[in-house]
This record gives structure tokens, C-alpha cells and sequence, in this order.
């Protein structure tokens, strides 16, 4: 669709604008980090963020949500709570805008999850460019996710004074018409936007040794690698790396009771395969009691499993789950540890 | 879109039938009697309120349902706890019916072997009696089940009948003897050698615990019988039944969704199925 040129002062009161309409999530600075929460006033988004504690997950798939009632006493019925609002997330890196499409087929598919989809329906994303690195442990580029591939109504790149607007859908195009300050982008700011585009990508480094479309073939011949115990002994299993990567959305189904007996409330909220009682059942039996297990599981479906469930790899190269690590466990580390023993045994 | 895929429905619980010191039986009426429609070794998620919910497997062959279906269930967890304290009467949750069960179109024609251990028998059972009020479309059927003592057979009524039958081939076992039991003595793979079967005629079945299948596996495969005619059904933590919540996760399968039913075949390759 169309590009449109929007300067950099009209941000602001475009996004005051949506703040009437919407709930508008956007990042904003939180001590020496930068956090996705609903702003209340458009002075407090911050574009220049490098990345985010949490995901926009957390928007679409919210740590705890509610899913149903069940009303008990005389005449027993249960009320299904899909709950949604109109929302805006601004701002979204390319990253985590590839793992919202990985969400969005994740909760589309086989079983359509009301929940999610609800919400998602009423969610318009405007993406940003990202120019640079959010850190060393950046590793979008090797994930393929340093560029959008659909999935926005508006993108933004900063072209300088301005940011070039790219509108993916209708939805965008009726959320731009609303800014007067916007106006078709001329040939000297598509000239701007191409040499900004050209220059950004040698500001970003490989740091995989292989090409990423390579793991699941990778991965299928690794389930015994050494790696696996030598991550075992050194994860506190504490759940951190799952908790902020912006594409695990495993959950658990809690059932609690009013306390005067009158309804009880199932809700579910993130869950971690990297915790003991995850695969445990009643009478005991742990499937995946190993700590090394449970690490390898999650390096496995990051880049085997969902790729082969969804069609797409199951981790966008954020970095998150390498910078929350007490313990240092670095997936990007990891997958060339295995790259490098498989070069071996082929020499 | 606004109903929830977690929602429950409310369903009676019109029996409950002591089994065991350990398992109960139940059997759940749907509202207005409505069939569940479920296929044999396909299971429910079944919730007491304020407890929570767990995956059950239903052991009530579609051939009998009546408007209702039964769950043989061990007192084990928190729901399956809270359960056993109920009564006839009592509402309770059920979602479902979830999952991949038995393949029986594919069984027809064929000779049938069930293996079940201990518990293994609830999910096998809805397909050995729908297998058996279609019994002319079957060749042999097979049946083997072991325990770890007499005091726990389920189902005792059904497999007198079983054993009664000219043509059902049931034999029983238990790890320990007890002074009240002449029958056979052992784990389950002790009753294979006493039976001897046409491998490429025969599809074989097996349920119980993880400990049990590689031991009967290495039977029925020591039979000659086929990988792919092998089938079992695998238990696994579950808390949404649709391949989302990912507890039900046997490497890159989701055993709600793929199973509970595995031909062998499909998880001979998948480490963490057994």
C-alpha cells in the first residue's frame, strides 16, 4: 500500500488522538529499561527505546486473563469471558511483530482461541524500523526478522526529521487519514527512506555462525549433545527466558472459588516448560524431570518444533531471554556450540 | 467470536460406582441427555469447580451410550481427589471430547490384541466393548490384563464375561499372588508366550504405565506384528485439551492433539514418548 511522510511533531498528537479511541500500549521508560504499557499521556512514548523487559505478548496474551465463569448454586451455568478492547501497540520492533504473526497462527489454528483472537481483531500494530542493535545480544538479522514482513497497519522508519509511514492495511490507512499532518511521500522522501534503509544493515553484526534456516535440520541431529547437561547444571530453572520471549505462550488453567461458594473462576496464565511441575502428572511421574531436558525442549522448540508445528522458527533473535539469564545461558552460544560440533564430525 | 474453548459444560454425575480402593466410576449425563460424541480412546477435560480440571479418558464404549458416558478414574490428584468425594447428583465440568482416539475402521477385518496394565484398561475398554458389539467384524479378539494384585482388577463383572465368552480370548495376571488367587503369576509379558498370533493379521493395543510399554512393545514386536498396527494411548499433564497450553508436549507432538492414540510407528523415533 501507500507511503505517506509524517514529521517527527506530529507523533505526539497523533498518538493524543488514538489515546480517545484507544487504549494505546506504547514503550516507555522504566528505571534504566523500557517497558509496553498503556500510555496516559503521548509525552511518555519513547520511539528511541532499544528493547523492551517484557514483549508486546503481553498485550495480546496478557500474563493473567480471565476465560470463564462458572456460576454454581441453584441453576448452574457457565459464562464464557472474552473480554477485548479497542487497542493500539506503537512501536513494535520487526522482532517482536514476526512473533505477533507467530501468535496470531498459534491461536488461529485448529482450535480457534477466542480470547486471543478477540483481542487481536481490535488491535491495530504500528511498527517501527529498527536503525540499530538494541544491544550486543541483538541477534535479529540471523533470524531474518531485522526487516517487517507484513503484519503492521502502520510502519515507521525515521527518515531524519520525519518518519516514512508504509500502510499495511485499510485499518492503517483510516488511522493515517485522521492525522492531518501527514502527506504522500514525495521522490526525495522515498530517496531518504531507501538510503536510510541501505545504511542500516552493516550497523548490524552476525552473530550466528550458519544460516537460521538451517536449525530444525540442525537440532534433529543434537538431542544427545553435551550442550544439553552442561545448560542443565546451570539453569536455576527459574522460567525468566520464557517469561519475556515475546513467542512462548504456554499457559496454565487455574479454577478458583468465590469465597462465598457462588462462582468459580477459571483464568490462565504464562507457564514454563522450564519448571519442575510443568510435564509432572498426579501420581507423580515427571515427563521431563531433567533440567537438561527441559533446556533442551526450549532450544528445540525455538528452532525446530514450532517451526515445524507453524511453518515459521520460534525465535526472532531479541535477545530477551540471553540479557535476563541469571545464570548466562545464551541460545545464540548454544546453536553455534552445535553448529561447530556437527563441522567437526564432518571433517 | 465469544464462546471460550475453555469453558466447561455442566454435566450430572448419575452414578458413582466404588471399583477399587482406588478407582470409581462414573457415570456423566450431558444436559438434556445429549450424546457426547465421542470415538473410543478419546478422553474429556473434567473440572470441579474451584478445583480445577484434568484430562480423563473416557471409558464407555460409543456402541453403549445412552445418553450418558462413564470415567474410570483413580483417586490420584487434586480434581480426581475432589471428585471421588462426590455423589451421584453432583455437577461437575466436562469439555471434550478431545484428541485422536483408536482407529477402529482401520481394525475391522483384522484380529485384535489388547494389552492393558492396571489402569490401562479405562481408555482400552471403549474400544474392546464397541469392538465387541460389533463382533463379527472382527477376526480374534485378544485380550491380556495385569495387575499388580487381584484387589485391583477393574471391571471384574466384564472380564468374567470376557473369559466366559467362546469368543473372546481373555487371560488375566498379577504381579503378586495372593493366598485367594490361583490364577496366573507375573507381569504382563508372561501371557504372551501362552498365546500365539497371525502378525500380519493382527493390530495390537496397549495402555498402562510408562514402565510397561517398552516390556510389551519388545512382545508384541517379538510377535511379528507390524509398527505401524502397534497402537497406544500415552497420558500426559494437559490443561487445555487443543494443542495450545504446551504440558501435553512429547517432543515436537502434542499429545492432545496427535494422540493420546500413537500408532507405534509415529513415536518409535520420538524420544520422549516412552
Amino acid at each position: 500500500m501507500s507511503l505517506s511522510v509524517l514529521k517527527k511533531g506530529a507523533i505526539a498528537p497523533l498518538v493524543s488522538g488514538l489515546m480517545a479511541d484507544y487504549t494505546v500500549h506504547g514503550p516507555q521508560a522504566k528505571r534504566s529499561m523500557f517497558a509496553f504499557a498503556p500510555l496516559t499521556d503521548a509525552a511518555e512514548l519513547r520511539l528511541d527505546y532499544n528493547t523492551s523487559i517484557l514483549s508486546p505478548k503481553t498485550v495480546l496474551q496478557p500474563p493473567r486473563e480471565k476465560l470463564a465463569t462458572m456460576h454454581l448454586g441453584e441453576t448452574p451455568a457457565v459464562e464464557s469471558n472474552v473480554e477485548a478492547e479497542p487497542m493500539v501497540i506503537f512501536g513494535v520492533h520487526t522482532c517482536d511483530l514476526r512473533a505477533i504473526q507467530l501468535l496470531d497462527r498459534v491461536f488461529s489454528v485448529d482450535y480457534p482461541d477466542a480470547h486471543y483472537i478477540a483481542r487481536r481483531e481490535q488491535t491495530l500494530v504500528v511498527s517501527l524500523e529498527c536503525l540499530k542493535p538494541c544491544d550486543e545480544h541483538s541477534f535479529c538479522k540471523d533470524m531474518g526478522t531485522l526487516e517487517a514482513n507484513g503484519g503492521y497497519d502502520l510502519h515507521l522508519t525515521d527518515i531524519g526529521d520525519a518518519y516514512a509511514v508504509h500502510v499495511g492495511t485499510e485499518a492503517g490507512a483510516a488511522l493515517l487519514e485522521k492525522c492531518a499532518d501527514a502527506h504522500e511521500a514525495t521522490t526525495d522522501d522515498v530517496k531518504r527512506l531507501e538510503a536510510t534503509l541501505g545504511a542500516k544493515w552493516p550497523r548490524f553484526q552476525s552473530r550466528l555462525d550458519f544460516d537460521a534456516g538451517e536449525l530444525p535440520a540442525l537440532l534433529a541431529t543434537a538431542y544427545e549433545h553435551p550442550l544439553w547437561e552442561e545448560l542443565g547444571e546451570r539453569c536455576f530453572a527459574c522460567g525468566s527466558c520464557t517469561n519475556v520471549c515475546p513467542t512462548c505462550y504456554c499457559f496454565n488453567v487455574t479454577d478458583t472459588i468465590s469465597l462465598d461458594l457462588s462462582e468459580s473462576v477459571r483464568e490462565r496464565s504464562w507457564d514454563s516448560c522450564q519448571l519442575d511441575e510443568f510435564a509432572r502428572v498426579a501420581d507423580g511421574h515427571n515427563f521431563r524431570q531433567a533440567r537438561a531436558a527441559r533446556q533442551r525442549h526450549r532450544f528445540f522448540r525455538k528452532g525446530k518444533y514450532i517451526y515445524e508445528q507453524q511453518g515459521m522458527l520460534g525465535c526472532v533473535g531479541c535477545g530477551r531471554c540471553i540479557r535476563t539469564c541469571l545464570t548466562h545461558i545464551n541460545i545464540v552460544d548454544g546453536f553455534n556450540t552445535i553448529h561447530r560440533s556437527k563441522q567437526e564430525v564432518g571433517r | 467470536m465469544t464462546e471460550s474453548l475453555y469453558a466447561p459444560e455442566f454435566a450430572r454425575l448419575t452414578s458413582v460406582q466404588p471399583m477399587t480402593e482406588l478407582e470409581k466410576l462414573f457415570t456423566v449425563e450431558l444436559p438434556g441427555g445429549k450424546s457426547l460424541g465421542h470415538g473410543p480412546g478419546q478422553f474429556v477435560m473434567l473440572s470441579i469447580p474451584g478445583v480445577g480440571e484434568a484430562p480423563i479418558s473416557i471409558t464407555s464404549s460409543p456402541s453403549r451410550s445412552n445418553g450418558t458416558f462413564e470415567l474410570c478414574v483413580r483417586k490420584m490428584g487434586d480434581v480426581t481427589g475432589a471428585l471421588h468425594g462426590l455423589q451421584a447428583g453432583a455437577m461437575v465440568g466436562i469439555r471434550g471430547p478431545f484428541g485422536h482416539g483408536f482407529p477402529i475402521d482401520e481394525m475391522r477385518g483384522k484380529d485384535v490384541l489388547f494389552a492393558p496394565g492396571g489402569l490401562g484398561l479405562a481408555p482400552l475398554r471403549s474400544l474392546i466393548n464397541q469392538v465387541l458389539d460389533e463382533r463379527a467384524d472382527f477376526g480374534r479378539v485378544i485380550i491380556l490384563y495385569g495387575t499388580k494384585r487381584s484387589a485391583e482388577f477393574l471391571f471384574r463383572d466384564e472380564l468374567d464375561e470376557w473369559a466366559a465368552r467362546a469368543d473372546v480370548e481373555c487371560l488375566v495376571t498379577v504381579d503378586r499372588g495372593e493366598d485367594d488367587w490361583s490364577g496366573n503369576v507375573g507381569v504382563i509379558t508372561t501371557l504372551f508366550p501362552k498365546i500365539s498370533v497371525d502378525p500380519h493379521a493382527t493390530v495390537a493395543i496397549t495402555c498402562g504405565p510408562p514402565i510397561m510399554y517398552r516390556f510389551v512393545l519388545m512382545e508384541m514386536l517379538g510377535k511379528g506384528i507390524s509398527e505401524n498396527h502397534i497402537y497406544l494411548s500415552l497420558e500426559r499433564r494437559m490443561k487445555c485439551g487443543v494443542g495450545k497450553c504446551g504440558h501435553c508436549q512429547i517432543n515436537g507432538l502434542y499429545c492432545c492433539q496427535s494422540g493420546p492414540v500413537f500408532t507405534y510407528d509415529q513415536i518409535k523415533n520420538v524420544p520422549e514418548a516412552l
